[in-house]
């Protein structure tokens, strides 16, 4: 029997070891869609609507048929019968409308960038040569595009045949807003505009598919954040047996929401493919990707909030009108309603009323954008906290320390039903404020306007929280969602000691394979080098319901964890029959299985491993495969929450605003590995700035997307966003076994509210209530100046 | 527009990438980083966008950081080219232990042409300040990381890169003390606005410190 060699492993858990998945990527060598190939791979590419709505008059493909290098070209009525209409998921109320949306158009376009013919060639410069010789004639439809007017009677359909725009409504009460409001010193309303926004991960999107003509079986590859349902959906809307469809996401580059979805070009490739019965490849172009990829945001707030003079909420009041776009994509309808329960943020209410309705537009499908809902509640709710504070003359943290829900009130059953079930905003506040200097920038924010100086300073603050972990199967099933919420993974000890684990999250650089080993690692007394962590393939990790809503550590991770204590179970039974002792009897520490009472008994897990796989020497009805499959199902959400304030300096004369201080005080629970979730605060938050200061998804009153490439939409670089101050603190989630909460969406949840109060707070003086985002220096300057926003 | 690609026509270019020379007919058309992609395999290297402007296909071309969605395949002929996989020769550079160290990257895509400018610009600054990280790598987007840690990266890069240099510790230009992710003067509007005359706008049109352009 060999003996352990090396130091005995520690805990890792907490630690912030350096990620596996790095080597592969700063050394060239990641599998990106694009960069993969199959034998006889042919090119594809789409031919998109250049308006934003028309009747096809005529869709021709044959000159197409004839340039260099094309193998075949097909319209949107060749293709019909190869698949069935997009799936909506997510049915969010009993009207809910869920038009028709076939990957490739037929009769009518919808926004500019829907398909309406599919050009497959020899290589993708011939394939995006012959989209030129696409015959296509279009009688104009009129566009749709703002969302309130698009309720009039009168206004032009986007779906003729539903007879209304509206796609759908509800709303909610609880306690009694109106009686609230009767009680109440201020009241506050306030209308804030969530502008259309873009993913815009680095990676655009693509897919390839390639059959097996003889047995009609099909693997695709697919830059996506959702594999799982990826194949599910796919397999019904194509007609291809689950069995017989093997769905790989392989190095994912970024996703935010946008890979979230079950989309046209999947369908599209698998029917290409099934038709020509050989591989073909489609990867997208920034600006194609930009019009195909969904959008996020967009809705219209109309917040009003209740108070006694003395800072006591009492009542608010929601509406909301939500952007669709042309279509419903997967989770289209569902964004409004996951933010519906986090308005009310970290505050006691007595009455709330909550009113939301869908607008179908001329425009790229809306759905999923890194937080989903949750961003723009919080924005709003810790908006009009800033300007109720300034409407009663009180600081805008006291005002929310009168509210916020103490401590020792946890856990706390919210205005709008959600129980919190842990949470410390008075520690998250304090460590913040200490961090950012808050008194003395209060300070400096006093002299600089009694100066009057040309640069005048903000301070910002969003104390958010956010509904995470993104799962109960329970409540997704009461709340009309089509799919469960649980998360699994497979644990198994190989012949030589070395650890497997398969997920069904999907990873696209979380780092969940460095997170995941950290906790195996810790389960098994293995060495972190000896885990590896497999995922994002079907054939591989046959379940799993992905990536998404902050929960891949708080379920997965769970599930991890208690496949690996399982296989601990099975191995302890092995090694009680090699010592000679009951499985009781034994202790295991790092890895080694020891009697009690007799350190020198002792048999390391490897050793165990071994002796499992010949199979010599087992107790009878032990199972050699040292195999375990543990699924994690919560009761209940988690509640990351915590304190961001921002200071911004604003030039008076043009309008600038600088960031001058970010700080980010978070509190997602426990941390497996504390440098990846600092990394998830750090883009979060940049991304979160870049709403509030630079990104806008445009369209003209024609519909034509005008930001349609990076040229016009301002993903920021490096020296348009400043550098981040963060900390933690720690408040385990009580509601998973690891105590931890998600961080995935937090930063940008919190970040956008915290900024605008900043730039708005800057203006206080020239009595500036609002900036509408993104606040461009032109905006602000406007609004000192007293023009059009 | 797309330029109507014509049968037949090519052009024999020879380049040397990541070291190997290749000698190979190419269309007019064909840009350089479907060149390294498609023609000769080099994957590493990687396209974000069609209107240069993200900067993942940044490759080094005769030293210099080029965007090769911007040049012709044509245009690099007689040229030495450098990508992220064949920056060390089987280690790690230090710009690329450096994102390793300082988890600089996450999904990764960026990563690629992130090394390579950040590489060109260390040749260019062996310490820049962190302003002058940021300028510098103005042509290079990331989505995931909020560039906190690409510039702590960049500037731990550059002083591994000053002390394995043969130049004696006291020659060496003087750092920056200033600790990343605090507020310094230099993060201050009153700085800009300062330093840029009374009638002076702080527009971002204005070159910056650092602010590099090529053709």
């Amino acid at each position: 029997m060999s003996t352990q060699t090396g130091p005995a492993p520690t805990r890792i858990v907490g630690q912030p070891l350096r990620r596996k998945e790095d080597l592969r990527i700063i050394t060239g060598q990641a599998r990106w869609t694009d960069n993969l190939a199959v034998p006889g791979l042919l090119h594809m590419a789409i031919a998109r609507s250049p308006m934003a709505h028309a009747r096809i008059t005529r869709a021709d493909v044959s000159a197409t048929l004839e340039q260099p290098g094309v193998v075949a070209a097909f319209t949107g009525a060749d293709l019909a019968g190869e698949y069935g209409s997009l799936p909506t998921a997510w049915h969010v109320s009993d009207d809910l409308i869920v038009p028709d949306h076939l990957p490739v158009a037929t009769r009518e376009v919808r926004y500019l960038g829907d398909a309406v013919a599919v050009v497959v060639a020899e290589n993708a410069y011939q394939a995006a040569d012959a989209l030129d010789a696409v015959g296509t004639d279009y009688e104009h439809l009129p566009p749709v595009i703002d969302m309130e007017t698009a309720l009039d009677d009168a206004a032009a359909l986007v779906h003729a045949d539903k007879g209304t725009n509206r796609a759908f409504t509800w709303g909610f009460t609880a306690g009694d807003y109106e009686a609230a409001k009767g009680r109440a010193d201020t009241v506050v309303s306030r209308r804030f505009l969530q502008q259309r926004v873009m993913p815009a991960a680095m990676e655009p999107r693509a897919v390839m598919a390639e059959p097996v003509p003889a047995t009609q079986e099909f693997t695709l590859w697919s830059s996506t954040q959702v594999p799982h349902f990826v194949r599910i959906l796919m397999s019904t809307m194509c007609g291809i047996p689950e069995h017989k469809l093997r769905v790989i996401a392989p190095d994912v580059g970024g996703a935010f929401g946008g890979k979230l979805n079950v989309y046209a070009e999947e369908a599209i490739a698998l029917a290409v493919a099934r038709r020509l019965g050989r591989p073909v490849k489609w990867t997208a172009s920034r600006g194609e990707d930009f019009q195909a990829t969904t959008h996020g945001r967009d809705m219209i707030q109309d917040i009003e909030i209740a108070a006694t003079r003395d800072g006591r909420v009492l009542g608010l009041k929601v509406a909301l009108t939500s952007d669709m776009g042309a279509y419903l994509q997967l989770l289209t309808p569902a964004v409004p309603l996951l933010g519906r329960y986090v308005y009310p943020g970290i505050y006691k209410f007595e009455g709330h009323d909550f009113f939301c309705q869908g607008v179908f537009t001329t425009k790229t499908p809306t759905d999923s954008y890194r937080g989903a809902g949750r961003p723009e509640a919080t924005f709003a709710i810790e908006r009009i906290m800033d300007e109720l504070a300034a409407e009663l003359g009180m600081d805008p943290l006291e005002l929310r320390q009168r509210n916020w829900i103490r401590h020792s009130e946890f856990p706390y059953t919210t205005i709008s039903g959600l129980t919190y079930d842990s949470g410390h905003y008075e520690a998250a506040t304090e460590r913040a404020t200490e961090l950012f200097d808050y008194d003395g920038l209060r300070r400096e924010q006093a002299e600089r306007r009694q100066r009057q100086d040309r640069a005048q300073l903000g301070i910002g603050v969003s104390t958010y929280t956010e509904m995470a972990s993104l799962a109960p199967s329970r409540w997704f099933g009461e709340h009309g969602y089509s799919a469960g919420g649980w998360e699994t993974a497979t644990v198994r000890l190989l012949p030589t000691g070395r650890v497997e684990a398969i997920v069904g999250t999907s990873p696209h650089g979380q780092g969940h394979v460095t997170t995941f080993s950290q906790i195996v690692a810790d389960a098994m007394g293995v060495p972190f080098d000896d885990v590896d962590i497999l995922h994002g393939d079907t054939e591989v990790a046959a379940w799993g319901l992905d990536t998404y809503g902050s929960r891949s550590l708080v379920l997965g991770g769970t599930a991890v964890a208690e496949a690996a204590q399982k296989v601990v179970t099975a191995a302890r039974r092995v090694a009680g029959h090699l010592l000679e002792a009951s499985p009781d009897d034994l202790e295991f520490a790092d890895g080694r299985f020891s009697v009690r009472g007799d350190p020198d008994a002792a048999a390391d897990i490897r050793d165990v491993a071994v002796a499992a796989f010949t199979a010599h020497d087992l107790p009878r009805g032990a199972d050699p495969v040292l195999t375990a499959e543990a699924t994690f199902d919560p009761d209940a959400f988690s509640y990351p929450h915590g304190t961001h304030l921002c200071a911004a300096e604003r030039d008076t004369r043009t309008g600038f605003v600088k960031i001058r201080s970010y700080v980010a005080v978070d509190d997602v629970g426990r941390a497996v590995n504390p440098m990846i979730v600092e990394g998830q605060i750090h883009g979060g938050v940049a991304q979160g700035l870049a709403q509030a200061l630079y990104e806008q998804a445009v369209y003209d009153g024609g519909g034509n997307l005008v930001t349609g490439s990076l040229v016009d939409y301002l993903v920021p670089p490096a020296a348009d966003v400043p550098p981040y101050v963060t900390d933690r603190t720690e408040t385990p989630a009580t509601t998973n076994p690891l105590g931890a909460k998600g961080a995935g969406e937090a930063g940008t949840i919190a970040s956008t509210p915290a900024v605008v109060n900043a730039v708005v707070d800057a203006l206080r003086p020239y009595g500036v209530t609002d900036v509408p985002m993104p606040c461009t220096p032109e905006r602000v300057w406007r609004a000192i100046h007293g023009g059009d926003q | 527009m797309v330029l109507r690609y014509q049968e037949g026509s090519v052009v024999l270019i020879r380049t040397t990438v990541d070291g190997v020379p290749h000698e190979e007919d190419v269309a007019p058309r064909l840009l350089l980083v479907h060149y390294l992609r498609g023609s000769l395999g080099r994957t590493g290297t990687v396209i974000g966008c069609d209107t240069s402007n993200c900067g993942a296909c940044t490759v080094l071309l005769d030293g210099l950081s080029v965007k090769s969605c911007t040049v012709l395949a044509i245009q690099a002929d007689g040229s030495d080219i450098t990508t992220v996989q064949g920056l060390a020769d089987g280690g790690l550079h230090p710009v690329q232990k450096a994102f390793r160290e300082n988890h600089a990257l996450q999904c990764g895509y960026c990563t690629a042409g992130m090394i390579m400018s950040a590489v060109d610009l260390l040749l260019e600054n062996p310490d820049p300040s962190q302003q002058q990280v940021r300028d510098g790598l103005e042509g290079n987007l990331c989505r995931c990381t909020g560039y906190h840690n690409i510039v702590k990266a960049v500037r731990a890069a550059a002083a591994d890169l000053r002390a394995t240099a043969a130049v004696p510790p006291q020659a060496a230009p003087p750092g920056h003390p200033e600790e990343p992710g605090r507020d310094r003067p230099e993060d201050s509007i009153m700085r800009d606005i300062e330093s840029s005359g009374p009638d002076a706008t702080l527009s971002s049109d204005q070159p910056r410190p650092g602010e590099r352009y090529r053709s």
